[in-house]
């Protein structure tokens, strides 16, 4: 029986590289996407919702649901279940629209 | 088996609401009779402008004008939740040309009572940050507003209280018609509904329904897309539109014209619109429609490139030939009345239209001359006796 | 023909540069001087006309369906492009970790891999023109019946170029998404999909937890199970809303399709060998925690999916894995016009004739968008559809009466009764609906609730999904109602079970405002240049 998922496919990936989330440092696996980083993690939540504030992260997994939109690299909005993550990216948890500064 | 109504309403959508709101408030009993649910048709397919900006000096602005007043009264009566704005309206320039039209068009307005304020081109940005840089100027337009549509379509019908009954689900499959064929009552597949007055209030479809009265009404479908963003803060405060916009609401092409209408909403999204074109009830979508919407509205406001369109969706505008609703009784049909036919205008028109009708229905004065709506002026020249 | 491009399985998988900011992220195989329009092929042999290559097939999705129908058509001597979203074949069940993750073992994660890399290999060896990280927005049909596909492009459609493909025959192979059914404390994170949960894993190798829930309906709850099970996972308990007795009074079906019963005891094994107790006729009506999952309550429903009150059982847990189904991806054949059909368990699935052909003459349809069936049924029904679009674009008519496609239908028709006994087994009961409470979000992207729902509908005219949107909000958010519209539909018809409606997604994926802008202008005759 598999410890861990990485263990039951026998992978055997690239060093692991860094990206940050809310400033703190997460190590990632090449060919993951940001949210597989952050779930290895053991973060679930990384979004707050518009109307209520509520904690959002991945649900569906596939690009579907739209929960689990991010900051990534400054740019809101962004599916962290399809977005790879790359080294040195910077996640932020995105509060509501993620579009303040356009406000007027 | 209820009391047969003072008045069936045909039509769930505002107009239908609204007349069925100043029917009840006029002491009737109503009974509203939809095949969809409230707001299914061009309704809920509308940005829900309540506009005087875009109206010719002539009838349809006086109905606007009075419109705009009642919407301010409504305002005060029905829930937040209908999301009144009287946020104003901006009318755009792109050039000196255009600018000197618009100067013309805002003059005339005036003298016929619309409130409308220069806007040089170092002016524009204090009311739209976003606008686009090198743009010519335009004109402010204070008592241009908006509502949520649908819901305030919805709302106008509660408001309405226990003398507006809703027959949802039902489609009139015929009318009733009494010895001289004046109209009594309305067939629907769970049964009839008597009453002495029957109100079109079909929208897009009050042609097909004018049909079943055996009354000709040439009320077509005239499409238009509608984009919608993602949710954003604040980025447009009024209503902004191009000048040519005017120019294509008058048109009476069946070809594809676009202009472009930006506007945002206090739920978030932006809304972004405007075109027009005669293909019948076809939902398919047109990808130039589109692209056009997206060019005229980044143009207007660049920082919207990057933004992404969540939804499209087109609805019908009800068109009538000579781009005036049909409101008031049928010579022809004694008891139709009609109150359809505003084509992209049903919003803003429906409180001064309801009025009109519930005026109508009770032998009260009118609130206007109701001679350029008369629902018989399509007649053809040959059975005219002039 | 238009050639193929190099090796569409070039080391990062078509992945190249994949920061936001990059030019053609996440889009595979491109010219760096193609058009925009059409990308692939620009040499010069191919139909080509003065909008860029015109294929005699496009096929929207690389899963089961579409690699089967497109190397059927592409054997048969078709030019074809093949779009999907992601950088790699395989649809959601071959889902698999991107070539970087190194993964010498796939299979473990997958029922049948050797049928996936066989498909793989024939797509490999073929002139099929591939185009990842393809998100289509909508299909819309040109003058002189073409089909143009419009796509955005990048890992999450955030690409610089609009891509538009334009083939004389479509094959919508899109597939299914997960149906969604809300209760108390859905909403907060640690609650995943099922096929969430089992995507991540496939495709990132990780889990949401340590000791995960899997419930909801469906056979898809035990596969998903036995996968977090053998990766690592305590699974405490896989709760499901039917029972399986149901599939009992089906014996044909059952006896017709050993196939699956094989299937299912391979997964019912590998729970037994962790341990993992399946609690039928129970749903999780409650989960606690105050930022992220900490326990759930499972309670027992009676035939109606009711919940029985006084039997809910707390369960400490760090993550629930939940899924009702799966619910047909079918919104780009809805806005051409596509006829629809309701299915056992109350989603709408694509009307096809025995050729797999939509109501749309021109349109063909396979896998999960004619009605939820599986991977097996998938890959015959693109098969099929390879050979009917090959059949109609040659005229070679005995392509369809062969001994093959007649053994393929005798396999469909089989399959398909297995299908819809487990889709009436787990059918959702109507009682579901007492699970929420009033102020439960249902709408996960508006927040709307359930109180706010059934306020559209009882007090302000609301009858269907559509009105509910209009008059609450439900539906209208990113999602565009995929997470809700199931339950949606539920609450805006109370008891009665909803008409088969055909969801209108005018678009079917965002799409930004100047890529909207940069469409191509239209040909300014019917006559195309360059025949």
């Amino acid at each position: 029986m598999a410890r861990d998922p990485v263990e039951l496919a026998g992978a055997r990936p690239g060093p692991p590289f860094e990206i940050t989330f809310d400033g703190r440092a997460v190590a990632a696996l090449p060919g993951q996407s940001v949210a597989a980083a952050l779930w290895a993690a053991g973060i679930l939540a990384w979004r707050t919702t518009r109307v209520g504030g509520r904690p959002r992260g991945a649900f569906c997994g596939i690009g579907q649901c739209y929960d689990c939109l991010a900051t990534v690299n400054g740019t809101p909005n962004r599916r962290a279940c399809l977005v790879p993550a790359s080294p040195g990216d910077t996640i932020t948890t995105q509060e509501g629209h993620g579009h303040a500064g356009l406000g007027v | 088996m209820r009391d047969a109504p003072d008045l069936i309403v045909v039509g769930a959508g505002v107009v239908g609401a609204a007349c069925a709101y100043y029917a009840a408030r006029a002491g009737l009993s109503v009974t509203v009779i939809d095949r969809g649910p409230v707001s299914a048709g061009a309704t809920g397919a509308g940005e829900g402008n309540l506009l005087v900006s875009d109206k010719e000096p002539g009838p349809e602005l006086k109905l606007a004008l009075l419109s705009t007043g009642l919407w301010r009264e409504l305002a005060e009566l029905l829930p937040p939740a209908v999301e009144y704005e009287p946020k104003g309206g901006v009318v755009i320039a792109s050039d000196e040309a255009g600018m000197a039209s618009l100067r013309d068009f805002a003059a005339r307005q005036s003298r016929a009572g619309v409130t409308a304020h220069e806007l040089p081109a170092g002016r524009l940005h204090e009311l739209e940050p976003h606008l686009a840089p090198d743009l010519a100027g335009g004109f402010h337009y204070p008592q241009d507003a908006q509502v949520m549509p649908a819901l305030a379509a919805a709302h106008l019908l509660r408001a309405g209280g226990e003398r507006v009954r809703l027959l949802l689900g039902e489609e009139v499959t015929g009318l009733i018609t009494g010895a001289n064929g004046e109209v009594r009552g309305v067939r629907t597949p769970s049964g009839p509904v008597r009453a002495p007055c029957v109100v079109n209030a079909a929208g897009p479809w009050g042609g097909r329904f004018a049909r079943l009265a055996g009354v000709e009404l040439p009320v077509l479908p005239r499409r238009g897309f509608v984009l919608v963003t993602e949710p954003l803060p604040r980025v447009v405060r009024h209503k902004v539109y191009a000048a040519d916009y005017v120019t294509d609401v008058a048109s009476g092409s069946a070809a594809l014209q676009t202009s472009p209408v930006v506007e945002g909403t206090p739920a978030g999204p932006v809304l972004i619109g405007s075109s027009r074109e005669r293909v019948g009830f076809d939902r398919s979508l047109s990808a130039e429609a589109l692209r056009r919407l997206a060019a005229g509205a980044t143009a207007l406001f660049p920082v919207l490139a990057g933004v992404r369109a969540l939804r499209a969706y087109a609805g019908f505008r009800p068109y009538l030939p000579d781009h005036l609703p049909a409101i008031g009784p049928d010579p022809r049909a004694p008891g139709l009345l009609h109150a359809c036919g505003h084509e992209g205008a049903g919003i803003g028109l429906a409180p001064a239209t309801g009025l009109i009708i519930a005026r109508c229905v009770t032998g009260g004065e009118p609130p206007l001359d109701l001679r350029p709506f008369r629902p018989e002026r399509f007649e053809r020249p040959s059975s005219d006796p002039l | 023909m238009p050639a193929s491009e190099s090796d569409p399985h070039a080391p990062v998988d078509g992945l190249g540069p994949v920061r936001g900011d990059g030019p053609v992220d996440g889009l595979g195989p491109v010219r760096g001087d193609g058009p925009v329009d059409g990308l692939g092929p620009v040499c010069g042999d191919g139909p080509v006309d003065g909008h860029g290559p015109v294929y005699d097939l496009a096929v929207v999705g690389a899963g089961c369906a579409g690699l089967s129908g497109a190397v059927t058509a592409a054997e048969l001597g078709l030019s074809v492009a093949l779009l999907d979203a992601s950088a790699q074949t395989g649809g959601q069940y071959y889902r698999h970790p991107a070539p970087a993750l190194g993964a010498v073992r796939p299979e473990a994660l997958h029922h049948d891999w050797s049928a996936f890399a066989e498909l793989r290999r024939r797509q490999e060896a073929s002139d099929i023109t591939r185009l990842t990280g393809c998100h289509v927005w909508a299909v819309i049909r040109e003058d002189g019946d073409l089909w143009a596909v419009h796509a955005v492009t990048g890992a999450d459609g955030d690409g610089e170029r609009p891509v538009r493909v334009r083939a004389r025959a479509l094959l919508l192979a899109t597939g299914a998404y997960e149906r969604q059914l809300p209760f108390p404390g859905w909403t907060l994170p640690g609650v995943v999909g099922a096929g969430g949960a089992q995507a991540m894993l496939k495709s990132g190798l990780v889990l949401p937890g340590r000791r995960i829930v899997v419930a909801g309906s469906g056979p898809l709850l035990l596969a998903v199970a036995a996968s977090l099970a053998a990766a690592g996972a305590r699974v405490p308990a896989v709760v499901e809303a039917s029972g399986y007795l149901r599939y009992a009074r089906h014996p044909r079906a059952l006896a017709a399709n050993p196939q699956k019963l094989a299937e299912a005891a391979v997964h019912g094994a590998e729970l037994l060998r962790h341990g993992v107790r399946v609690r039928t006729r129970s749903a999780v009506t409650a989960v606690h925690g105050r930022d992220r999952v900490e326990a759930v309550t499972v309670s027992r429903l009676d035939r109606e999916w009711r919940p029985a009150q006084g039997t809910g059982r707390h369960i400490e847990c760090d993550a629930l894995a939940v899924g009702f189904g799966l619910v047909p991806q079918i919104e780009l054949a809805a806005g051409l016009g596509c006829a629809v059909r309701r299915t056992a368990d109350g989603t709408s699935a694509l009307v096809l004739d025995p050729l797999q052909e939509t109501s749309v003459p021109g349109v063909w349809a396979a896998g999960e968008t004619g009605g939820v069936g599986g991977a097996q049924l998938a890959r015959e029904e693109g098969e099929m559809a390879g050979l009917a679009v090959a059949a109609r674009l040659t005229g070679r008519s005995a392509l369809v009466r062969s001994g093959r496609m007649r053994e393929l239908r005798r396999r469909r028709a089989r399959m398909r009764a297995f299908a819809d006994v487990m889709a009436a087994a787990h059918a959702p009961g109507v009682g579901w609906t007492r699970w929420l409470a009033d102020d439960t979000d249902v709408c996960r992207c508006e927040e709307v609730t359930a109180g706010r729902i059934r306020e559209g509908v009882a007090g302000l005219g609301a009858r269907d999904v559509r009105s509910v949107k209009l008059l609450t909000r439900a539906g209208m958010g990113w999602c565009q109602g995929r997470m809700c519209g199931a339950a949606v539909a539920c609450l805006a018809s109370g008891a009665e079970a909803p008409p088969p409606s055909a969801e209108r997604r005018p678009l079917a994926v965002p799409v930004t405002l100047s890529a909207l802008a940069s469409l191509d202008e239209p040909r300014a005759g019917p006559e195309p240049r360059g025949r």
